[in-house]
């Protein structure tokens, strides 16, 4: 089918020019030497002026880590990382106590911020919406943090929390992913820098979007951020977190961990549009994209939500998961992953239903184009006491060309007889008829391709909040877009 | 305004369209029967570009310019339209937004400003209206559990709302019933001008009741074997292509 070959041509010819985000700042940074030992743990939280238990336990931590073995059953491949060879902190050099107010903040950070798309500055600010900027290791402004204060929420960098808020940070720290809980989450919780926390207090309905975006800008430096979100007995939240990082040759890792817990009928609603580099047109460079994202739903008819956009890293590792605890609590999880050139992506969720009565629902998209290689990974566990516990699981992919692949690996364990688990999945390819029918009412074929895709996507990108859903909507179109004009 | 000369042209390796000499001035409706599999959507395929549809020979010329140097959007950009005989489901497009980004790029490749949501809606309800629709249409995905019917009415929209300078329809009336079939019809007319011409692929002769054709031309097996006034679909109705075929 020549018209598909053309349209694999124009994908596979995604050059460096199509990641618009591939800058880099000229700033003054702040980097500790490479390595990773003890003493750099120590030193991480020293420079962070932490509380002794936050020390100790981010020594369990590291301990953890090293008695433990990357995880090799994900359907991806890359060569050994050194760990040694990376840097662990590298922060824009600032003021001892970081910037008090905008007005302190580097303007090349703002300047940083706005060539993204994210105004920090009060005139400029998106409106409904807070955002929490955090360039490499640390937060460098929050918005809207009075005005959210007025109604008792907190939403802060994770450091500010660890020293305004310690009590809430002790008390649900790990609670959800545990220091040891795999290799890349013990990782991150013996050297994460910042992120972001929040707190819903009981009854509140947050008034506006939360949302923080991760800018990677340094040489070989790993990111590893934390984010911590509680909402107590019947609030809502809805957040979202975006990623962007400068295109360079070398691999960069990125492990972050997501908590979140829904307390009595609380729901927090999880979005993410992942865009770090995707590496070159041949495969080379890109960031290592592995994370660990679990929501506990503790209260009865609590809710969350994780809706996913990814379409960066050269690797995704990730699996955004629910643990259905109280009664007729809910999990979801939307997802479009898309990959292209030489990226692979390894991305499910894990449903494990505790409680009588919980409900869960997967939606998964993914497309392939060039040799990108997606794998869609997800667990449905029920539990005994999971009395009448649902699950409905969609798992649709999308080919463009025959170079690429898509997988399905779903795993189902239920051990309650009551349980009712729906799995259907289905692979197409983008048709000919489909690209001539759009091409013959005016649409270019890239056009035409970005608009199949995004329709292939429909589900999962109405799940996104309405300020973003258009952004995703361009970013899906961008990233299998080819050069030529 | 569009001028076909020797055209040959190749689907998989065999020859369907086997030398087709047609000219249709601006402001005429011309009218195309034959048996089935006899190449009429292949021409159609043909003049808007379809990959796989393989031109061997011949040349067809479009407001004076080389139609078949250009690609399928360029072809619609020019003026061109195929209403399908089998119109293609878009799941997940909602028709509106299909139908305004159409709409949009040709109005950009033409250097005219593009119209705004708000702007599209005004024009699109009227569009849908006339044609006997309902809105609830514009928010379904493009064709997806549509009826027969609906389809070939969304085509008609589509035409309505591009106003291409050259419109083919292909089998539009196939699976119309009487009502639907009038209102396409007069959409059809209402589009009908001096500066417009019309390609209308069909077997029956009811259509062309409702949309007087200036000509009537029959293909045979590739070929155009006869041409004459409307009379001749009357003709044809009554005595079939038996005759044609015998003689050809
Ligand atoms: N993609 C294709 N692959 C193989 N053969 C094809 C293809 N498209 C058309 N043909 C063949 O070309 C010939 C003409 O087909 P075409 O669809 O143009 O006929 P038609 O005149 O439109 O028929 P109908 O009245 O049934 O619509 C037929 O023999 C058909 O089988
Ligand atoms: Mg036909």
């Amino acid at each position: 089918m020549p018209a598909v070959a053309e349209t694999l041509e124009t994908v596979r010819d995604v050059t460096q020019g199509t990641y618009k985000w591939g800058f880099e700042t000229e700033i003054e940074q702040e980097v500790i030497p490479k390595g990773l030992d003890e003493d750099v743990v120590r030193l991480i939280s020293a420079k962070k002026q932490e509380p002794e238990w936050l020390l100790e336990w981010r020594l369990k931590a590291f301990r953890a880590w090293q008695s433990m073995t990357e995880p090799t059953w994900a359907a991806v491949k890359y060569p050994p990382i050194d760990y040694q060879d990376a840097h662990y902190y590298a922060a824009p050099k600032a003021k001892a106590d970081g910037p008090k107010s905008l007005e302190e903040v580097d303007p090349e950070l703002l300047r940083t911020y706005e060539k993204l798309g994210i105004p920090l500055k009060e005139q400029e600010r998106l409106a409904g919406v807070a955002v929490d900027a955090v360039f490499d290791s640390v937060s460098v402004a929050t918005t809207f943090k009075d005005k959210l204060a007025e109604v008792g929420v907190i939403f802060c960098s994770f450091s500010e929390a660890v020293r305004e808020h310690p009590e809430l940070v002790k008390r649900w720290l790990g609670t959800v992913v545990p220091y040891g809980d795999n290799f890349f989450a013990a990782l991150n919780s013996a050297v994460f820098s910042d992120g972001s926390f929040v707190y819903i207090p009981k009854g509140v309905r947050c008034p506006m979007e939360l949302s923080t975006y991760f800018r990677i800008n340094a040489k070989n430096t790993g990111q590893f951020e934390r984010t911590l979100i509680v909402a107590e007995e019947g609030s809502y939240v809805s957040y979202l977190e975006g990623c962007t990082a400068p295109m360079r040759d070398e691999n960069q890792l990125h492990a972050a961990v997501v908590e979140l817990i829904a307390l009595d009928e609380a729901t927090i609603k999880y979005s993410t549009v992942q865009n770090w580099y995707p590496g070159d047109a041949e495969g080379k460079g890109g960031i290592y994209n592995f994370v660990t994202k679990r929501g506990a739903c503790r209260g009865r008819k609590s809710k969350i939500s994780w809706t996913q956009v990814e379409t960066g890293s050269a690797i995704t590792w990730k699996y955004p998961s629910c643990i259905l605890q109280g009664e007729g609590s809910v999990g979801e999880f939307y997802s479009v992953a898309i990959t292209n050139n030489f990226q692979q992506a390894d991305t499910g969720t894990k449903m494990i239903h505790l409680g009588p009565n919980t409900r869960s629902t997967i939606v998964s998209k993914g497309i392939s184009a060039g040799h990108g290689q997606n794998t869609y990974r997800g667990l449905v566990r029920i539990m005994p006491r999971a009395k009448n516990a649902r699950n409905f699981t969609q798992c649709d992919s999308l080919l463009i060309g025959d170079q690429c692949g898509a997988h399905t690996v779903p795993y189902i364990e239920s051990r309650n007889p009551t349980a009712k688990v729906e799995h259907e999945a289905t692979t197409s390819r983008i048709a000919e008829d489909q690209l001539f029918y759009c091409r013959s009412r005016g649409l270019t074929e890239e056009e035409a391709v970005g608009l199949i895709v995004n329709g292939f996507a429909r589900e999962v990108l109405k799940e996104l909040p309405m300020e973003f859903a258009v952004e995703a909507q361009k970013l899906l179109a961008i990233s299998l877009e080819g050069s030529v004009g | 305004m569009l001028k076909i000369e020797g055209l040959r042209a190749a689907v998989e390796g065999k020859e369907v369209l086997k030398g087709i000499d047609l000219e249709v001035p601006a402001g005429e409706v011309h009218a195309i029967m034959g048996p089935n599999g006899s190449g009429k959507s292949t021409l159609g395929y043909v003049l808007s570009g379809r990959e796989g549809y393989e031109v061997t020979d011949g040349t067809v010329t479009f407001r004076g310019e080389d139609l078949l140097a250009k690609e399928p959007e360029e072809r619609a950009i020019a003026g061109l339209f195929l209403a399908f005989q089998y119109p293609v489901e878009l799941p997940g497009v909602g028709n509106a937004n299909f139908l305004r980004q159409a709409l949009n790029s040709i109005r950009r490749a033409r250097g005219e400003s593009e119209l705004d949501a708000m702007q599209f809606l005004k024009l699109v309800r009227g569009k849908v209206k006339a044609l006997g629709m309902s809105d609830e249409m514009l928010k379904r995905y493009v064709n997806v559990g549509f009826s027969g019917g609906e389809k070939k009415r969304n085509e008609i929209l589509q035409m309505a709302v591009l106003e291409p300078a050259f419109c083919i329809l292909d089998e539009t009336d196939s699976g119309l019933d009487i009502d639907a079939l009038r209102i396409v019809a007069d959409g059809v007319n209402a589009l009908r001008s001096p500066e417009r011409g019309m390609l209308v692929i069909t077997h029956y002769q009811r259509l062309l009741e409702y949309i007087v054709p200036d000509r009537v031309h029959v293909l045979l097996d590739g070929r155009i074997v006869r041409s004459g006034g409307p009379d001749l679909a009357l003709e044809l109705e009554e005595k079939g292509y038996g005759e044609l075929q015998a003689a050809a």
